[in-house]
């Protein structure tokens, strides 16, 4: 398969079309799916008008991007040399497959491609990237917790070598009281499509901890969709950093379904050139005395564009709900680009719900500071920008983990300095040519 | 503690009384036939004796609605409508084109009492001298369904150089202005209801506030829909000349009916440099009955452009009525400096379903904007906030600061917010809160102790909770909206 396909949505339904003989699982959720897709399309892919959950994320790039398969068997040692080092578990996918040779799976993990059921929370229905996920999705992670267990770190790995595109469906099953942190690593080389599903049941009392850092490559596109259900007095603790990728959405459905469940929904975003993050997420209260809290914090450079869609939904009946929505934006280019749209949807009366959003370049005063003690003006504004993402990280409590981001933050720091400072060279030299 | 203890009166004196203002005036009617096409839009622009230029723009307006869909997006349902069902010419019969006020039909002048026009306009209007030391009287230009019948203070205003006057008069008397700002900050093609209004629109009001003149009085429209099955579609173009003032105030009333009525109004402001536009609104129309029948829907464009350095545009409203309500007073802040204003109260009860909020576009250098939604939703309704604060790359340094309170009362109704915030300039600074809650137990305990009823309580709360948006409205106005806030979360406590 080294000829480009064709693009756009009619590429995937047509690839579909040809490959259906081959899929594994029930062949009618397939169909359903292909259906749906074939109505929706790629948001953004064609003139049609862009469903409101699309607002500001055109997936026309991804239309207009031919995808080429590149030969099997590539060398993947270098991109397992970034996979975060840590004493702990590991499931390693590449291009989409698992590799049993790479990994060391936890008790309790299978794969999708032995297991091929599609779950029930996911809505391919609705969803136009999770109807192209369960159209073509082959592999993935299934991991169950039993009752009571605690499975500590497990670090789920995609690295993606530059194939065209990848449908991991995952599926995280936490009985009651069971507890588990996965650190969810997305990276790649070249230009490939990551679209991952990743449905996770938080049973009673269990806790779960979702690290997610996405550092695809440049050219790459990461268009993730996840689905959480959270029973009695469960806790989803999700974090994500978003830092690679051309254009990236995380979308986010979780659903708070018995009472006093808690949900954490935070995350950062980094970008720069002409990068684009989208996240996205949807939280409903179904049940009283339940508590959500999202913060997401944006920094962003050059002519970079973050969006963040947050609604909190609290259904008639879930009394006591607490729900705190805030959304950050540090602009530090006259050419970036923020767009927030935090939602509040209430239909029961005694809640506590409230949202907030600020958008703002770096405090002058504060650089000024800096600088009158004497520190450099980039110093200055990393200083300012890592104390603004401090916070947020801080929402990662696994020390490790919280090691591991930071590491991460401050190759992104050192990456887009760097490049900064080339950009103003280049600058200096056309005026002076 | 006046205020409230009015309120409280206002409350019994009202128990079991219904919509107050429910009534319905018979004066003869030029009806035109139902429905929608180009020889209506011909008949209304030949009753209205527009030039043909007035004329070719209606067209154009009606070819581009005809390609329009209509909206989807807001928070709000309601059976289709058939445009073709409805009247869109409907005008009280002539007797020979009022000149006085003497000769104003009797009929409209004891409607202007049910209407609770205060008691110092109607003296004025039946022609009694103001007493020398009172305050500025308000000019009132009445709207009688589609044809404003008569307008006071002409005299007054034109002394300071202010025109005031419906708007098809304009058309005729002063075409150049029209023809200059009609459709320049809401163009005919703008939204689905917008290029409608701009077809069919009947009257309105024009106001032009000449360079350097503060208005001497402030301007009111009492708009009043009558008239079976007419959709009202009111065209307001206010220009303010730099250096200019003017406050204007909007409050309406509608008989009580079973059937759904439209209403897509348009109001366009124009504020130059250093001008400045103050508009309020207070809006009591029918809402439908207990089960959600009948009531009005409006759906309305409101658009003020701050064009000048240092205009400022300020929207008051506070909105009780309508089954429906669809309404973004909005500004387009080109001017540097330029500051854009808005202030709301939403109240829902029983049925109701309202959807709306504000623009605020940046463009000009240091422009700033404030908004302050408070909503409350009581019985069956819903209310949402729907709002955009948008920053353009040459809006450098700019401002907004934005706060939406939600108040639920019951649990059977529901409260939304949909701010949209899109900066595109580092040194813009963005606030957004909101936050969503009930009246606090603590509070009503307070009150309750202090032997209120718990109604009284609620209502004290409430207007508490509005105080922000309440104090930006002209004293007039103030009193009214307070009570009307009582009146319309009447029954739905406890």
């Amino acid at each position: 398969m080294n000829a480009p396909v064709s693009l756009g949505a009619a590429g995937f339904l047509a690839r579909y079309d040809a490959a259906r003989h081959l899929l594994s699982g029930d062949p009618s959720v397939r169909d359903a799916a292909a259906e749906a897709f074939r109505r929706s399309g790629l948001p953004g892919g064609t003139s049609a008008r862009r469903p409101e959950a699309w607002k500001y994320t055109s997936l026309r790039p991804i239309a207009e991007t031919a995808l080429q398969s590149l030969a099997d068997d590539r060398d993947v040692s270098a991109l397992l040399a970034r996979v975060p080092a840590l004493d702990s578990p590991l499931v390693v996918f590449v291009d989409g497959r698992f590799r049993a040779d790479l990994s060391n799976p936890p008790a309790g993990f299978s794969t999708f491609a032995k297991q091929p059921e599609f779950g029930d929370l996911a809505r391919p229905d609705r969803d136009p990237m999770t109807a192209l996920n369960t159209m073509l999705a082959e592999d993935g992670a299934r991991l169950r917790i039993a009752a009571g267990g605690d499975a500590g770190v497990v670090r789920l790995v995609s690295l993606a070598t530059g194939a065209e595109t990848l449908h991991p469906r995952h599926v995280l099953h936490l009985e009651p009281g069971a507890r588990l942190t996965v650190l969810d690593v997305s990276i790649g080389d070249g230009t490939y499509l990551h679209n991952p599903v990743t449905e996770a049941h938080v049973g009673a009392d269990a806790h779960l901890i979702h690290v997610r850092l996405q550092d695809e490559s440049a050219d790459a596109f990461h268009l993730a969709t996840l689905y959480v259900d959270v029973a009695a007095a469960g806790t989803y603790d999700g974090f994500t950093l978003n830092l690679g990728g051309r254009l990236t959405r995380a979308e986010f459905h979780v659903g708070l379904t018995g009472a006093a469940a808690v949900a954490h929904l935070n995350g950062a975003q980094l970008l720069t050139g002409t990068q684009h993050a989208d996240f996205t997420s949807v939280v409903r209260h179904a049940e009283p005395h339940g508590t959500s809290r999202q913060t997401v914090r944006n920094v962003l450079a050059g002519r970079s564009r973050g969006v963040f869609q947050g609604r909190i939904e609290v259904a008639r009946g879930a009394q006591k709900t607490d729900g705190y929505q805030m959304n950050q934006a540090l602009l530090l280019s006259p050419d970036a680009e923020i767009d927030s749209k935090p939602e509040l949807e209430i239909f029961a009366d005694d809640v506590k719900c409230s949202h907030g959003a600020t958008v703002g370049e770096l405090d002058a005063e504060q650089l000024f500071y800096l600088r009158s003690r004497g520190i450099p003006d980039q110093e200055a504004r990393a200083l300012l920008v890592r104390a603004f993402l401090q916070e947020g990280l801080d929402d990662v409590t696994d020390a490790r983990i919280h090691a591991i981001m930071e590491a991460s933050v401050q190759g992104w720091w050192d990456r887009q300095s760097a490049q900064a400072i080339t950009e103003r060279a280049n600058a200096t030299k056309a005026v002076g040519a | 503690m006046p205020a409230a203890t009015e309120t409280i009166d206002t409350v019994q004196a009202l128990a079991d009384t219904g919509y107050k203002w429910g009534f319905e005036t018979n004066i003869e009617m030029d009806l035109a036939p139902k429905g929608l096409n180009e020889d209506i839009i011909r008949l209304i622009s030949e009753r209205k004796e527009e030039p043909s230029w007035m004329l070719d723009w209606r067209l154009k307006a009606y070819a581009a609605w005809l390609k329009m869909p209509e909206p989807d997006w807001a928070h709000v349902t309601h059976p289709p409508i058939d445009y073709q069902d409805l009247h869109y010419y409907a005008a009280p019969k002539k007797k020979a084109g009022p000149k006085s006020l003497d000769e104003v039909d009797p009929e409209l002048l004891a409607m202007y009492e049910k209407l609770g026009i205060p008691l110092k306009e109607r003296a004025i209007l039946a022609g009694v001298e103001p007493d020398e030391n009172e305050r500025p009287p308000i000019a009132v230009d009445a709207v009688f369904d589609s044809v404003s019948v008569a307008t006071t203070f002409r005299e007054t205003l034109s002394k300071s150089g202010v025109i005031f006057c419906p708007i098809s008069e304009a058309v005729r008397d002063h075409p150049d202005l029209v023809k200059q700002y009609i459709g320049s900050v809401v163009p005919v093609a703008d939204n689905f209801f917008a290029a409608l209004n701009s077809a069919v629109f009947t009257d309105g009001s024009f106001v032009y506030i000449p360079k350097g003149v503060r208005c001497p009085m402030e301007l009111s429209t009492y708009f009043r829909i009558n008239a079976r099955n007419t959709g009202q579609f009111e065209r307001t173009l206010i220009i303010a000349e730099a250096g200019s003032h003017v406050s204007y105030l909007e409050g309406c009333t509608a008989p009580q009916r079973d059937e759904n009525q439209l209403h897509a109004a348009v109001v366009e402001l124009v504020a130059m440099d250093d001008a400045s536009i103050k508009y309020s609104t207070v809006q009591n129309w029918y809402p439908g009955d207990a089960e959600g029948r009948g009531g009005i829907y409006n759906f309305v464009t409101k658009r003020g452009a701050c064009r000048g350095a240092r205009s400022k545009i300020s929207w008051t409203q506070v909105e009780t009525g309508s089954a429906i309500t669809w309404k973004y007073p909005s500004c387009l802040l080109l001017g540097e400096d330029s500051v854009g204003e808005f202030y709301s109260v939403a109240v829902t009860t029983m049925h109701q379903q309202a959807d709306t909020g504000t623009k605020m576009i940046h463009v000009g250098k240091g422009s700033t904007s404030t908004i302050v939604s408070k909503g409350i939703s009581a019985g069956k309704s819903n209310n949402t906030y729907r709002g955009l604060v948008r920053i353009l790359p040459s809006a450098k340094g700019a401002r907004n600061h934005t706060q939406c309170d939600s108040l639920l009362i019951g649990d059977q109704c529901g409260a939304h917010t949909v701010p949209y915030i899109e900066s595109r300039n580092p040194s813009a600074k963005v606030e957004h809160e909101a936050t969503t809650s009930k009246i606090a137990e603590d509070q009503l305990f307070y009150c309750r102790q202090r032997g209120l009823s718990e109604e009284d309580a609620v209502n004290l709360i409430v207007n508490g909770f509005c105080k922000e948006v309440l104090k930006e409205l002209p004293m007039e106005f103030a009193v009214e909206a307070q009570k009307l806030l009582a009146v319309s979360l009447e029954g739905s406590v406890g």
